[in-house]
């Protein structure tokens, strides 16, 4: 096993950076190094990982902050993917805020460096209590990154975010904190082998599910999500919908469903009724959204309401297909709020109604948009296609009225994605405002290229993605049937 | 029984810290209202040397005087706590009242005299001890609390202060005459043993009024609801430093006072006192959080907010066991030094040499003083309780052991206590948006104490995740400390 401490390393790069910034500012550069530093050693870390084991690979363990909790560190196949992504977004998001953040660019790149090591923590910590430390910590970045460089109702949206996911979290410490007084260890490993009474169960996994689906988030606790969203700037929308959101389905993969699986059987019409409202509802609130951040983002509450039904099929195709659900809209909705912030930064504007026919002057912007809302649609030969098609093909398993509603939530996420394509980029040019608008400058070039180079690779080749998560998925199915009823 | 030389010596820090409070008096009279800041600095000394007195001091239990007075784990925990946080509140003065020309030279010496009270309060091991050291505390805090005496809202503090807290003394000296009627005796042991005696049949109506009352009055000082009324009012109108006095030590001493006598003389009545505990502490935690909502003055703010936080660690006294009272004291440490962090913080936002009281003043703090904002940012997200910050710790413990007591009123107590915290990162919430998100044209003056920057940085990087290598030390004191009082009972 690997000796040297790289999850250490990657937690702590971001913050040395965070603290070269403040000592001699010169923020564009430093944050860019630094998270590109961490992009290198995610690769290193992906090139080294072990594919044919279900375990924890180069975990860390030290017990130095008193009996309470240890800071034991380890991946295996879903953290690992989850930890690349961050790692992928993160040099993006500081070259999406090159030139559009003018005000407090010190604290900026702060707050994103201190999110990065946050969101790897969350990603890699085996102990609950680091978990949770992790968890709870991303929101104070998130908060300001809101409130000081988001629009206009942004000191709504940052309260409304900060509390609401607060609310959601706190009952879930109380869970943990009546796991670890049962069963006497912190250990997440540990945790995942020991069987809670049934009665037990229930309790906690609604605790866990008020923190998760707030996070997630799901109908009908989902609300924070578009206000946030459109009050962050365009790099926070970008962490916001490309990691962030994934915590809430990383803790069901975790928890609820090794730790609680009698409760996840039993509890499972919960997920699988609501996240079947939310696909269809919320697909069609997308569908009558004028601004084109909130579209996205009720096109994000969608596409996570498959990453839930997947998840709680209970089947190989269904997990698999859910992660890689999570992967992909990661990065493609993270690239259409990056396309929504290109527009942006030129009009100042979200509203679709002020575009319209700007394939004439912008084509390589058309190009690059349509792409990704080819993937958010889930068009074969992209990364949305997959992981959309895993889910269908596990809930049919399930369910086959889950996956009906679900392939019914295909097609409203294709019209409102193609509409809200159609009246942004064709037609004629008929509005002054846009007659002087720009295509893409190199810098926007450079940050959409490796987007768009995912997106075909998770399309083409889904293998590479889907052979780290073999194992673990297949040991989290065994863990989920032991206990289940069925 | 103990020797006299014995007895002097379990007593040593309080009469290090009686003849250098009579010491510094004599230097003060002598060399005038000037010697405040030399003063000062004597004071820290004789802290210093009080302290390392206490670490001197045996680690078992001893009494002296007749049994009027312990020391042991418990009370050499809460005195270096009290000390610390009394040298720090008398250093972080010296600006504050030489800049308002209220620079007397009593401030540390009353300082002084309240931490005398405060050590033997630790350490009562009978009413009457508990009583005189109680009032010794009280009288240098209510001085304290009217230095400023040419202003109005000074004066009113003290006044307020004095008359609800000599009705807390009354309603006390009422429970201990209740007490001493019914059971024959006011020592602590004694009384444990008469109460365990009567444990098969339910204990006399006439010791649990007694106790009530004595609960009472000791509620009344650590300020829980709904005996709070005076915090507000004392907190808003006391010169900044003393406030920060009041919220830290005094209410480390009381609550350890508290523990004392619910855990050494009512050990036998826990299944009463549990109770009024547990509704103490929700109304505090209820009323913490929501009063704290609706103030515009940062230091009512802050009252409240401490009335919330007592709400909490006495969800650990509730439960009291070894584990709880760990984290009790853990709860306190950390609350100490958070709040007079977060009064360090208000100490330095002046405009034009005045106070900022006002919280709306406070907008735009961020751009222009970066490294004040960014510290009192990391206390209120601390004192919220948010992790990784050491307030998530604090009540992380307080939890834990409400979580592992178990049964259903408890495992309701710590859901409301969770779901309080969250109202309460509302208000806390508030001030950060005001510093960050907020306008301001105005700019505020440039901290130029040395000290009070020092000991900023110092609290702030103590509260941050860098305090986090304390945790495993301040865990295995507490703990050392909680078996002490436990194990006594």
């Amino acid at each position: 096993m690997y000796s040297f401490p790289i999850l250490t390393t990657m937690i702590l790069v971001p913050l040395a950076a965070s603290l070269l910034i403040l000592l001699f500012g010169n923020a564009r550069m430093t944050a860019l190094a630094g998270t590109l530093t961490n992009f290198v050693l995610a690769v290193i870390l992906w090139m080294n990982f072990d594919n044919n084991t279900a375990a924890f690979q180069f975990t860390e363990n030290l017990s130095i902050f008193g009996t309470a909790f240890s800071y034991h560190l380890g991946i295996d196949g879903i953290a690992m993917l989850l930890i690349v992504l961050s790692a992928f977004l993160m040099p993006l998001c500081i070259l999406a805020s090159w030139e559009s953040i003018e005000k407090r660019l010190n604290e900026y790149m702060i707050a994103f460096l201190v999110m990065e090591a946050l969101m790897i923590g969350v990603f890699s910590s085996l102990d609950i209590i680091l978990f949770y430390v992790f968890f709870e910590a991303g929101l104070i970045p998130m908060y300001l990154i809101i409130g000081v460089w988001g629009g206009a109702r942004r000191i709504y949206a940052s309260f409304k975010f900060f509390l609401y996911t607060l609310l959601g979290s706190v009952l879930m410490l109380l869970a943990m904190l009546y796991m670890i007084s049962k069963s006497g260890t912190t250990s997440i490993p540990e945790l995942m082998e020991y069987k809670f009474a049934a009665h037990t169960q229930m309790w906690l996994w609604l605790a866990f599910f008020a923190s998760f689906a707030v996070k997630m988030p799901m109908w009908p606790v989902h609300t924070w999500l578009p206000d946030a969203h459109v009050e962050a700037p365009t790099a926070g929308s970008v962490v916001l919908a490309g990691v962030l959101l994934k915590m809430g389905g990383y803790g069901f993969l975790r928890f609820s469903l090794p730790m609680f699986p009698q409760a996840s059987h039993d509890l499972v019409w919960i997920i699988f009724g609501l996240s079947m409202v939310a696909v269809i509802y919320t697909s069609l609130v997308a569908l009558v959204q004028q601004d084109m951040k909130k579209l996205i983002a009720y096109s994000s509450v969608a596409h996570m309401a498959f990453v839930t039904i997947g998840l709680f099929t209970f089947n190989q195709q269904g997990i698999q297909g859910s992660i890689l659900q999570m992967l992909s809209h990661g990065i493609v909705s993270g690239a259409l709020f990056l396309c929504v912030g290109v527009v942006y930064d030129r009009m100042h504007t979200r509203e679709i109604a002020a575009y319209g026919g700007l394939v004439n002057r912008m084509p390589a912007y058309a190009l690059v948009f349509m792409i990704f809302t080819m993937a958010s649609v889930g068009l074969p030969g992209t990364s949305g296609f997959v992981g959309e098609f895993l889910v269908l093909l596990g809930a049919y398993h399930a369910s086959t009225w889950v996956s009906f509603v679900a392939a019914i939530g295909v097609i409203l996420g294709a019209a409102y994605m193609l509409w809200l394509y159609w009246r942004v980029i064709f037609g004629a040019l008929t509005k002054d405002s846009l007659k002087t608008i720009t295509d893409l400058s190199l810098r926007e070039k450079v940050i959409f290229a490796p987007l768009i180079a995912v997106v075909f690779w998770m399309g083409i080749y889904p293998a590479s993605f889907l052979k780290p998560l073999d194992k673990p998925v297949a040991k989290l199915v065994q863990q989920t049937r032991i206990g289940g009823a069925r | 029984m103990e020797s006299f030389g014995q007895n002097i010596f379990l007593v040593h820090p309080e009469i290090t810290l009686a003849v250098g409070a009579m010491l510094l008096l004599m230097i003060g009279v002598f060399r005038g209202d000037g010697a405040l800041k030399l003063l000062s600095w004597i004071a820290v000394a004789v802290y210093g040397v009080a302290a390392v007195f206490v670490t001197i001091l045996p680690a078992d239990r001893l009494t002296a005087f007749n049994d009027l007075f312990v020391t042991d784990g418990t009370a050499r925990f809460l005195k270096l706590v009290i000390y610390t946080a009394s040298a720090i509140s008398s250093v972080i003065a010296i600006a504050y009242l030489q800049r308002r020309n209220i620079n007397r030279f009593e401030y540390p010496i009353l300082i002084m005299l309240a931490t005398t009270g405060m050590s033997m309060m630790v350490s009562a091991n009978d009413l009457i001890t508990l009583y005189v050291s109680l009032e010794l505390q009280s009288l240098a805090l209510y001085v304290l609390a009217s230095i400023h005496r040419d202003n109005a809202k000074s004066t009113e503090a003290g006044l307020k202060y004095f008359v609800l807290g000599a009705l807390s003394s009354g309603l006390l000296l009422y429970g201990c005459s209740l007490v001493y009627g019914f059971a024959g005796t006011t020592n602590f042991e004694g009384l444990r043993t008469v109460l365990h005696a009567t444990l098969e049949q339910p204990p006399v109506i006439g010791v649990l009024f007694g106790m009530i009352f004595v609960i009472v009055g000791i509620a009344f000082k650590i300020s829980a609801v709904p005996f709070h009324m005076w915090t507000p009012d004392v907190y808003e109108g006391s010169p900044t430093p003393v406030t920060a006095f009041l919220a830290s030590a005094p209410k480390v001493a009381a609550m350890g006072l508290m523990l004392r006598v619910l855990f050494d003389a009512f050990g036998g009545l826990s299944e009463q006192w549990r109770q009024i505990i547990m509704i103490l502490s929700a109304l505090s935690m209820g009323l913490g959080a929501v009063a704290a909502l609706g103030q515009t003055d940062i230091k009512r703010l802050l009252a409240y907010s401490s009335i919330g936080h007592i709400g909490y660690a006495l969800i650990g006294v509730a439960v009291g066991n070894h584990e709880s009272i760990s984290a009790v004291l853990i709860y306190l440490v950390i609350y100490m030094f958070t709040t007079l962090a977060s009064f360090l913080c208000v100490l330095a936002m002046q405009r034009n040499g005045d106070q900022i009281e006002d919280m709306s003043e406070l907008g735009g703090l961020a751009v222009r003083q970066p490294k004040l904002a960014l510290a009192f940012t990391l206390i209120l997200f601390s004192l919220a309780g948010v992790p990784p910050l050491m307030g998530f710790w604090a009540k992380f413990y307080i939890f834990k052991s409400a979580i592992e007591f178990g049964g259903l009123p408890m495992t309701l107590l710590a859901v409301w206590g969770v779901l309080t915290s969250v109202i309460a990162t509302a208000y806390y919430l508030r001030i950060i948006k005001i510093m960050w998100f907020d306008k301001s044209s105005q700019d505020f003056d440039k901290p130029d104490y040395l000290v009070n920057d020092v000991l900023l940085t110092a609290t702030t990087l103590f509260v941050s995740p860098l305090g986090w290598i304390f945790l495993g030390p301040l865990q295995a004191a507490a703990m050392l400390a909680a078996r002490a009082l436990i194990g006594s009972a």
